[in-house]
């Protein structure tokens, strides 16, 4: 199917963008990478009238370092974003997570901004920055608000993101020392979205784990957190005990939407997986 | 341009050679490559960005031509697969597919080319399993990718 | 009979090159003058009646030029039915272009609009309007045949399409005595061909000569220049269909399809170029079915281990019509007559029950039934070993059928020439040791790693004869012509019948000329796949081109080298029995002395004639034809052995091992060969691990994207290993079967008995493909 027939327009500053959807509401969209954007539109499904392009706005970030953070620009691509030596070293589980986006092509085009603003439930970035504790920088013509990413999903492909706002950034904070993290997920097919995937960031202490993020993806209408599983983990070494624990709790917690491909059933199983799994690994990790 | 329009002209470099044209805003990068000017051998198997058939070159990166407006290209340098073949960057590839059989109805082959290139250009020397991985976005309805494999890896250790 | 090379060597394809510098030509790259763009509104339920239709915004809107409803092409363009002979009593719906009154499955195309571009066509498709009566729909074949279901086609009294059986023995009193019997219900589930380049065409119609010529990406041009004259009336010898480069076929494209009938009508109606290309999502609403059986079978063993006796009971979930022009009866009718053929057996009995249900038409996808015989056959071989407490290797051994029972004609009716089961696994049995893998899996079960071996035995009935259709009274050619020109500077054009979508076909002809006639490779070249220019023929499909068109090559072969050799002998003075051909020079034959080079002959023949007295045969174009007669099929025949490992927590299945050996008696090519098997391969673990299409409760499609329709990709394919024997068939000179279907007839069952293997701790048996990670986990009780 060919895209119907839209209006395109670039602007060359953030405040233009501003003005677009101003003028434009919800007949607008913005078109960051356009993976999934031009995807729908060739589909002719929920189509835009105006695709407003940010590609070329000079005031976006790209990956700055700041104390205790780092800022990375909603136009980062996922390449660059695996590929920073920034991201490397200071925020690994999201270089490590680059590799189950989709496939090569893909990662040379599609943004970080652009996943974390569709909020794609499958998506594995927007878990990271869950797990990871992140903050999305919103912008408009009236100033820049941050909001935690526990807070910017609101259902599914529902954001915090008001009409006249973009998400210009985000900001990530760096890994402290004892810091692990950990990263898998269950697919048909490499690069395929997830069945169900995890996210793990933690920090240990003297073999406790003193911090633990698991944010789970492809469960649920968004990305979650299973809080209980980490609050049972929390002042706990990571002894198979604890892990089948953790587990239990996650699958209690998950209730995945039904769909008539996959039933929840087996997501919620392999939910479970995934934390026995990768907290597995992090054990051995720690030892 | 900061105004939202139906059509743009665009200038960008294709092959190498300079390119001027209007074109409608809503026409993506391979339909316009392929249907303005002439580039068939970039093809398009399901417009939705999965099958990897109309993978292309911009500014030296492969992506997904379904995936991106033409409006977009606006000052970029395109490659594809006949740029690719003219100026001999995928010879080598080329060799080992045709020996290799690591091609059938053909219609996947030019961005299984230029989707190898890339990694042999990152990789020269990648495992049977970084290829596999590579080309995982590439759909081959035909060869059962094996032969494909097996040509990349011919090209790697002839030096692509 | 031997023959020398190029015949049997690993050429690589002279095709391939343009392909790989992107100058192939398919359907999308044609652009003609005045060339319109067509797309369709197609219908959004399973069943639905048609009660109005409201084109007139449509009709206006920018480079619109014509909006078409079924009425507009009455008189155009006729109906059809999907009939077959040798199936008198199958109830046969008439089907036409475009939907009339009433929509029988989602993505029937109901309404035309020819607009300047494709996107404008689509932009005014989004503003017709249907008023629709949405009916109860159908959508699945136990419901369809209960006498209270909704009548599909209001002219028959239900929706049985028709059923078939054969019986052999005494089945009933052979399963009532049997020490042991195993049976299973399977169910394999719908899914396609998705070639990577869509259907498509370019219709080009001029009202001055009456004279249709169409670009098409399809199979069968002559087959489809028989069905565009009579259906659109315009004399054949004006109709033309090219198929250059197809991007893939796989029996997708050897039909007739309703969108495309419609748009040479519409050509024709408008009396100027048409484009129209499927695109992805109306593919996968469009395009032939395959598949989507429930089979519930069973299998009879004497106290030691025999095979006794086998039934089996087919319900085929066919589509809204019966497929056109060779109908939907094939499927079934496979199953029924290839179950069971590896074995001795004496007591048979199997029937196949088609209904008519709101999906799409189901037909011919590469390996037609096969699978499905195949992998009910061998579950049932392996839950027979598994009763008895033999071992799956022993129990084929025990069971195969072997040299000295051929020739025979199987409980399905099929004529065995000769096949080698035994000589397959025992080359099977040198390439895997079993014994090792056996002890391997046990220490692994032991550590919580499953992994399982299966073997699958197949026979693939190739290479059709033409009493099949030709008594089934469709217009189909099952025999092949072959013509061939010595150029006046020695080069040889060749021109057949069997058409290449990619197999190589082109390849295979190319050397059986030249090692036939004994001229370098090069000097030969292949053109297919025009209705115009190719002689008569029957195209690709059902694994024919390489026996078919190969034997014609052959023949044609022979005739002009006898020629070249009397105009040679004349020359030279010398018979021309004493004379050969060899790499492209006038030999002696017994010597091998160069006498003279063949464009010497070659310009005699061309602008010397009076030089040859008129009783010498010194044509230099020739044709010859092979139409087998008095042989249903070319059953050729191998095994597949799948070694997998099944996480058991996951459900995912990963591949360890994969090798297929296969005889296809002479190979024209074996590299050619065995890609055509590996491809083949990958395709049958797409139907038994991947692919199916989900439908929810009202019929309507829940997975018609490539994002959601998986089909298999690079990095979960295993290398395939295979072997080749060679058991030429005595029916042709050049004694090759066909090749195309059996890397997918075998890989159903290898990889099912594999998973089962596997799993056989659990106590566990899956019979349903595609073996889903939620059927793996269902079946271990794990959710």
């Amino acid at each position: 199917m060919k895209a119907p027939d839209f209006a395109y327009m670039r602007p060359d500053s953030l405040d233009g963008v501003f003005a677009a959807l101003a003028q434009y509401g919800d007949d607008a969209r913005i078109l960051a990478g356009g993976q999934t954007l031009m995807a729908l539109q060739n589909m002719r499904l929920a189509a835009a009238d105006v695709l407003v392009d940010i590609n070329r706005v000079p005031d976006l970030p790209d990956i700055v370092e700041e104390p205790g953070h780092l800022l990375i620009g909603a136009l980062v691509r996922y390449a660059a974003l695996a590929e920073s030596p920034l991201v490397q070293q200071h925020v690994p589980l999201l270089a490590d997570a680059v590799p189950f986006v989709a496939h090569a092509a893909i990662r040379n085009r599609g943004t970080v901004g652009g996943s974390l603003a569709l909020g794609d439930p499958a998506a594995e970035i927007p878990a990271c920055m869950l797990a990871l504790g992140a903050e999305v920088i919103l912008s408009s013509a009236a100033g820049t608000r941050t909001i935690p990413m526990r807070e910017f999903y609101l259902g599914l492909y529902e954001t915090a993101l008001r009409p006249d706002e973009v998400l210009t950034a985000v900001r990530v904070p760096k890994r402290r020392p004892g810091q692990f993290h950990a990263i898998d997920e269950i697919v048909r097919r490499r690069g395929d979205f997830a069945l169900a995937g995890l996210a793990v960031s933690g920090v240990a202490e003297k073999g406790a784990v003193e911090a633990i993020s698991l944010a789970l993806f492809g469960v649920a209408d968004r990305p979650v957190l299973a809080t209980d599983a980490a609050d049972l983990l929390i002042g706990k070494a990571l002894d198979p005990a604890q892990i089948e624990t953790a587990k239990d709790a996650v699958i209690a917690s998950l209730d995945p939407p039904d769909d008539p491909i996959t039933p929840p059933a087996y997501r919620r199983h392999i939910g479970g997986v995934l934390v026995q799994r990768l907290l597995g690994q992090i054990r051995e990790k720690l030892a | 341009m900061t105004r939202a329009v139906k059509s743009v002209a665009i200038a960008l470099k294709v092959n190498g050679e300079n390119v001027n044209e209007t074109v409608p805003v809503r026409r993506n990068l391979v339909d316009f490559l392929r249907a303005d000017l002439g580039l068939t051998g970039s093809h398009v198997g399901c417009e939705h960005g999965v099958c990897g058939a109309c993978t292309i070159l911009v500014d030296g990166v492969i992506v997904r031509g379904c995936l991106m407006l033409a409006a977009q290209a606006d000052g970029c340098e395109v490659e594809t697969v006949e740029g690719a073949d003219a100026t001999g960057r995928i010879a080598k590839l080329q060799a080992a597919f045709h020996q290799r059989n690591a091609l059938q109805c053909g219609f996947c082959t030019p961005a299984m080319l230029l989707t190898a290139a890339a990694l042999l250009e990152a990789n020269p020397a990648p495992t049977r399993e970084e290829i596999r991985d590579q080309l995982s976005g590439n759909f081959c309805r035909c060869t059962g990718y094996q032969a494909i494999i097996d040509a990349v890896a011919d090209a790697a250790e002839a030096g692509e | 009979m031997t023959f020398q090379a190029p015949i049997g060597s690993s050429l690589p394809r002279d095709r391939a090159k343009r392909l790989l510098a992107g100058r192939g030509r398919y359907i999308d790259d044609i652009a003609l003058p005045r060339m319109l763009h067509l797309a369709f509104v197609r219908s959004p339920y399973p069943y639905a009646r048609i009660v109005a239709i409201n084109i007139a915004q449509a009709a206006a809107m920018p480079g619109v030029i014509r909006v078409v409803t079924a009425a507009d092409l009455e008189g155009v363009v006729e109906p059809w039915r999907g009939t077959h002979n040798l199936f008198p009593d199958m109830k046969v719906p008439v089907q036409t272009a475009l939907a009339t009154d009433t929509a029988r499955w989602q993505g029937e195309a109901v309404v035309a609009v020819a607009a300047r571009s494709r996107a404008e066509a689509e932009d005014a498709a989004e503003h017709i309007v249907v008023e629709w009566a949405e009916l109860p729909a159908v959508s699945d074949a136990a419901v369809a045949l209960d006498p209270a279901a909704p009548v599909i086609h209001q002219d028959y009294d239900g929706n049985q399409a028709f059923t078939a059986a054969v019986s052999q023995g005494d089945p009933a009193a052979a399963f009532a005595d049997a020490p042991h019997v195993v049976e299973r219900e399977f169910r394999f589930n719908r899914h396609t061909g998705v070639s990577l380049e869509t259907r498509g065409l370019v219709a080009d119609y001029d009202p001055t000569s009456d004279r249709l010529t169409v670009h098409q990406s399809h199979q069968t041009p002559h087959q489809q220049q028989d069905l565009y004259a009579r259906l659109l009336s315009i004399p054949e010898q004006n109709v033309r269909v090219i198929c250059d480069d197809v991007g893939g076929a796989f029996g997708l494209k050897h039909h007739l399809y309703p969108d495309e009938l419609a748009a040479c009508a519409i050509a024709k109606l408008l009396g100027r170029p048409l484009k129209y290309v499927a695109d992805r999502l109306e593919s996968f609403l469009s395009d032939i079915h395959c598949r989507d059986h429930t089979v519930t079978a069973r299998m009879a063993f004497d106290a030691e281990g025999r095979i006794i006796a086998m039934e089996l009971d087919d319900l085929f979930h066919a589509g809204a019509y019966s497929q056109y022009p060779r109908s939907s009866v094939a499927e079934g009718n496979q199953i029924i007559r290839v179950s069971g053929i590896p074995y001795r057996h004496d007591h048979y009995r199997a029937e196949t029950r088609m209904a008519y249900l709101n999906k799409p038409v189901l037909g011919h996808i590469r390996s037609v039934g096969h699978p499905i015989a195949c992998a009910v056959t061998e579950q049932l071989v392996d839950l027979g070993a598994r009763a008895l407490g033999i071992d799956p290797v022993t129990m084929r051994q025990w069971n195969y059928l072997d040299d000295t029972d051929f020739p025979l004609t199987s409980m399905g009716g099929i004529a065995l020439e000769k096949l080698s089961f035994q000589a397959c696994l025992d080359r099977a049995l040198e390439r895997v040791d079993v014994d090792a893998f056996r002890a391997e899996q046990k220490t692994l079960r032991d550590a919580g790693v499953y992994r399982g071996i299966g073997f699958a035995t197949f026979v693939d009935l190739t290479s059709i004869g033409p009493e099949y259709y030709g008594e089934g009274g469709q217009h189909i050619s099952a025999q092949e012509t072959c013509l061939l020109r010595l150029e006046a500077s020695g080069g040889i054009r060749c021109y057949t019948g069997a058409t290449d979508q990619g197999q190589g076909i082109d390849s295979g002809i190319q050397q059986v000329v030249a090692g036939v006639v004994g001229v370098p490779v090069s000097d030969v070249k292949v053109n297919s796949g025009d209705s115009e220019l190719c002689p008569v023929g029957g195209g690709s499909w059902g694994s024919r081109g390489a026996a078919l068109g190969g034997e014609a090559a052959l023949r044609a072969g022979r005739e002009l080298r006898g020629n070249i050799l009397n105009i040679a002998g004349v020359l030279l003075q010398k018979a021309a029995d004493s004379l050969d051909i060899r790499d492209g020079e006038i030999v002696d034959a017994e010597s091998g002395a160069a006498h003279m080079t063949l464009d010497e002959v070659a310009a005699v023949g061309h602008f010397k004639p009076y030089m040859i007295p008129d009783d010498v045969d010194a044509d230099l174009t020739v044709t010859a034809r092979y139409a087998s007669r008095g042989r249903m099929f070319l059953p050729a025949n191998g095994l597949h052995v799948a070694i997998v490992e099944v996480d058991t927590d996951t459900g995912l299945i990963a591949f360890h091992r994969y090798l297929v050996v296969h005889d296809c008696g002479r190979l024209l090519n074996p590299m050619l060969v065995a890609e055509q098997v590996r491809g083949g391969v990958v395709q049958g673990i797409g139907g038994a691990l991947y692919e199916e299409f989900v439908y929810d409760g009202a019929g309507a499609l829940c997975n018609g994207t490539m994002a959601d329709y998986l089909v298999p990709m690079a990095v979960e394919m295993p290398d395939i290993e295979v072997e080749h024997l060679e058991t030429p068939t005595g029916t042709s000179e050049l004694g090759a079967k066909g090749a195309g279907e059996a890397g997918t007839t075998g890989a159903f069952g290898a990889i099912l008995n594999a998973v089962n293997d596997a799993l056989a701790p659990f106590d566990v048996t899956l019979s349903e493909t595609p073996l889903t990670p939620t059927r793996i986990l269902q079946a271990l009780g794990k959710i």
